[in-house]
C-alpha cells in the first residue's frame, strides 16, 4: 500500500503504525509542542504518553504509536494546537 | 446473560478469560491493542499469523479502549470505543456486568533529566514495542539506562533489529540487593536463568554492562546526537568529574515500571504502595471487581499470567460457576510473589535523581512545565494538595494525564499520594467531543 507522508507518497506494509512508518522512513520528529514549538516524536511507544500526535486524513491529534496505516493515508505533521476546521 | 469482562489482553487479561472461559462462564475481553499479547508477549502486527487462541466461550474485542467506568446496581458498566486509534469513527458499546477483571498493566516509569524530551529520547517499552511489533530499530547506534532486569531483554530485541548497543547503564546496585534477599533469589532461579541468557548475548554482542552509571542528559536541537553518561553514588547523585559524552542516535530509559490504574481509581479499590490490593483471591476491595497482573505488583509475565488464571477464576464462581480450585496458579503466585518482592528491593529508585534536572528541565512534557517553575509554584503559593498544583502549574493536565510526570511530579513537590493525585481520571482515556455527543446508542447489554 502507499501512503503520503507530509505530501510524498511512501510505501507502507499492512500492520505498520504510522510510527512504525515514519521512523522508517527515518522521520524522527512530527510534532512541534503549543507552547515552546519544541520537535516531538515517539516516546513511550505504548500509547500511554501522546507525545507522537500527528494529524492523519486531517483528523488531528492520533497517537501514531497506536494507528495502523491504511492505503492512501495522508499523514503529516502536527504543529502546536491544531483545532477543527 | 451474565458474563465476565476482563479490561486488557495482556498475560493476565488472557489468563483471566481462559480461566473463566474453562468454567463455562461467558466473558468479552477487551483490550486496546491491535493484537492480542499485551507488551510481554507483544505480537509483530504486520505478521498474519495468530499466536493466541482462547476458549470458544469468549468474545475478544481488540483495538478497544474502555474510556469509562461506573458502578451500577449489582456491577459496573463498561463504557467501550472500538476502532482505529483516535479516529472518530470508532463505535461506542456500553456492558454491564456483576464481574469485572481488570488487568490493565503497566507502562515503563522515566524520570526526567535534561534533554529528555528531544526526540531520539525514548523509554525502553518504546524500543521493545517498536522492534517486536513493527521490526523498526530506533536508533543506528543507541545506550539504555535505568533499572532494574527488564534493560536487558530490550538490549537482546535491539540487537534483533540490528542496532549496535553501545551499553547498558544501571542506575543501581543489584548485585548487593540480589544478595541481600536470599529468599527472594532462590524463588527466581527460573527467572535468573532467563536474565543470564541475555547476559551471555550481551557479551556475546560486547555489549558493555556498567553499574552506578545513568544517562543524566541528552543533547541536541532536533533530536539527540549524544548523551552524558556519569558515575552515580549510592543516593544517585553524580560522582563529580565522572561524566561522560557518549554519541549516539538514539537512548533508551526505563526506571521500573507505573501501574495502569485509572479504571481501578474510577472503581474505587483500595490501594496500597501505589498498587491495587488484592486478596488471595485476586478480588479487589470492591465487590465484584477482581483485578491481576502488573496492577497487583511488578513481577513479570509468569506471576501475572498466575494471577490472571486465579482472578478468571474467581470472576466465574462469582457468577455460580463451580472451576476447580486452581492450585497451580496459587503456588506460582506464591513464589512469583516473593521474586517480585526481592526484585523490588534489589531496584530501589534513589532521591539523587533530582539533582539531574536543571532549572529549565522540563517535568511535565505535555504541559512543557519546567522543574524551576513547579518548585516555585509549590513553594510560593503553597499549592502542595496535588489538585491545586495541578490547576496553578499546569503539570499532570495535558493529554497523558499526569500518567508520565505524575510520579516525578509529587516526589520532586512532596505530594504523598500520587498514584490517587494522577490515577483519578473520570474519563479514562481521550475521547474526541463528537464521540462523547454522540447518541448513546442501545441500552446497555444487561447482567
Amino acid at each position: 500500500m502507499k501512503v503520503l507522508i507530509d505530501g510524498k507518497e511512501t510505501v507502507a506494509v499492512e500492520g505498520q503504525t504510522v510510527a512504525g512508518v515514519l521512523l522508517g522512513a527515518g522521520v524522527t520528529s512530527w510534532r512541534t509542542t503549543r507552547d515552546g514549538g519544541r520537535p516531538r516524536g515517539v516516546f513511550c511507544g505504548i500509547g500511554v504518553c501522546f507525545d507522537c500526535l500527528v494529524v492523519v486524513n486531517g483528523i488531528a491529534d492520533v497517537r501514531a504509536c497506536q494507528r495502523l496505516v491504511r492505503d492512501g493515508d495522508d499523514i503529516r505533521a502536527q504543529h502546536g494546537a491544531e483545532l477543527p476546521s | 446473560m451474565s458474563r465476565v469482562v476482563v479490561v486488557g489482553g495482556g498475560p493476565a487479561g488472557m489468563a483471566a478469560a481462559r480461566a473463566a472461559g474453562a468454567a463455562g462462564v461467558e466473558v468479552l475481553l477487551v483490550d486496546s491493542g491491535a493484537r492480542l499479547g499485551g507488551q510481554y508477549h507483544r505480537q509483530d502486527s504486520r505478521a498474519g499469523t495468530e499466536r493466541f487462541t482462547l476458549p470458544s466461550g469468549v468474545e475478544y474485542l481488540g483495538d478497544s479502549v474502555v474510556w469509562a467506568l461506573e458502578p451500577v446496581a449489582g456491577g459496573h458498566r463498561v463504557h467501550v470505543r472500538t476502532g482505529p486509534a483516535d479516529g472518530p469513527g470508532r463505535t461506542g458499546r456500553s456492558v454491564d456486568t456483576p464481574a469485572l477483571v481488570l488487568a490493565t498493566g503497566a507502562y515503563d516509569r522515566a524520570l526526567p533529566f535534561p534533554g529528555w524530551d528531544l526526540p531520539g529520547v525514548f523509554t525502553a517499552g518504546a524500543a521493545q514495542a517498536l522492534a517486536k511489533g513493527q521490526g523498526v530499530r530506533v536508533g543506528e547506534r543507541v545506550l539504555l539506562a535505568g533499572t532494574g532486569p527488564f534493560l536487558l531483554p530490550v538490549a537482546r530485541s535491539l540487537l534483533d533489529v540490528g542496532a549496535r548497543v553501545v551499553g547498558v547503564l544501571e542506575a543501581g546496585e543489584p548485585v548487593t540487593g540480589w544478595l541481600a534477599r536470599p529468599g527472594g533469589l532462590l524463588a527466581g532461579t527460573g527467572k535468573l536463568g532467563e536474565l543470564a541468557g541475555h547476559a551471555a548475548l550481551l557479551a556475546r554482542h560486547r555489549v558493555p554492562y556498567r553499574r552506578r552509571t545513568a544517562v543524566v542528559e541528552a543533547h541536541g536541537t532536533d533530536r539527540v546526537e549524544a548523551v552524558t553518561a556519569a558515575r552515580l553514588n549510592p543516593d544517585w547523585t553524580v560522582v563529580p568529574g565522572s561524566s561522560r559524552r557518549v554519541e549516539v542516535d538514539a537512548v533508551c530509559v526505563g526506571f521500573g515500571f507505573t501501574p495502569q490504574l485509572e479504571l481501578a481509581v474510577a472503581a474505587r479499590c483500595a490501594l496500597a504502595g501505589g498498587f491495587v490490593a488484592v486478596d488471595v483471591a485476586q478480588a479487589t476491595s470492591v465487590r465484584g471487581v477482581f483485578a491481576a497482573g502488573e496492577l497487583t505488583g511488578i513481577g513479570g509475565a509468569e506471576l501475572s499470567a498466575a494471577e490472571g488464571t486465579i482472578a478468571g477464576a474467581s470472576a466465574a464462581r462469582l457468577l455460580g460457576a463451580r472451576p476447580a480450585p486452581p492450585v497451580r496458579a496459587l503456588r506460582k503466585a506464591r513464589t512469583g510473589r516473593r521474586f517480585a518482592a526481592a526484585l523490588d528491593a534489589a531496584h530501589p529508585v534513589r532521591d539523587g535523581w533530582r539533582s539531574w534536572l536543571r532549572e529549565d528541565t522540563l517535568v511535565c512534557r505535555c504541559e512543557e512545565v519546567p522543574y524551576g517553575e513547579l518548585c516555585a509554584a509549590a513553594r510560593e503559593r503553597e499549592a502542595y494538595g496535588g489538585r491545586s498544583l495541578k490547576l496553578v502549574t499546569r503539570a499532570g493536565l495535558g493529554p497523558c494525564q499526569g500518567r508520565i510526570c505524575g510520579r516525578a511530579v509529587a516526589e520532586l513537590t512532596g505530594i504523598q499520594d500520587a498514584a490517587a493525585t494522577f490515577a483519578r481520571r473520570p474519563i479514562a482515556a481521550p475521547l474526541r467531543l463528537g464521540e462523547l455527543a454522540e447518541d448513546p446508542g442501545p441500552q446497555p447489554e444487561a447482567l
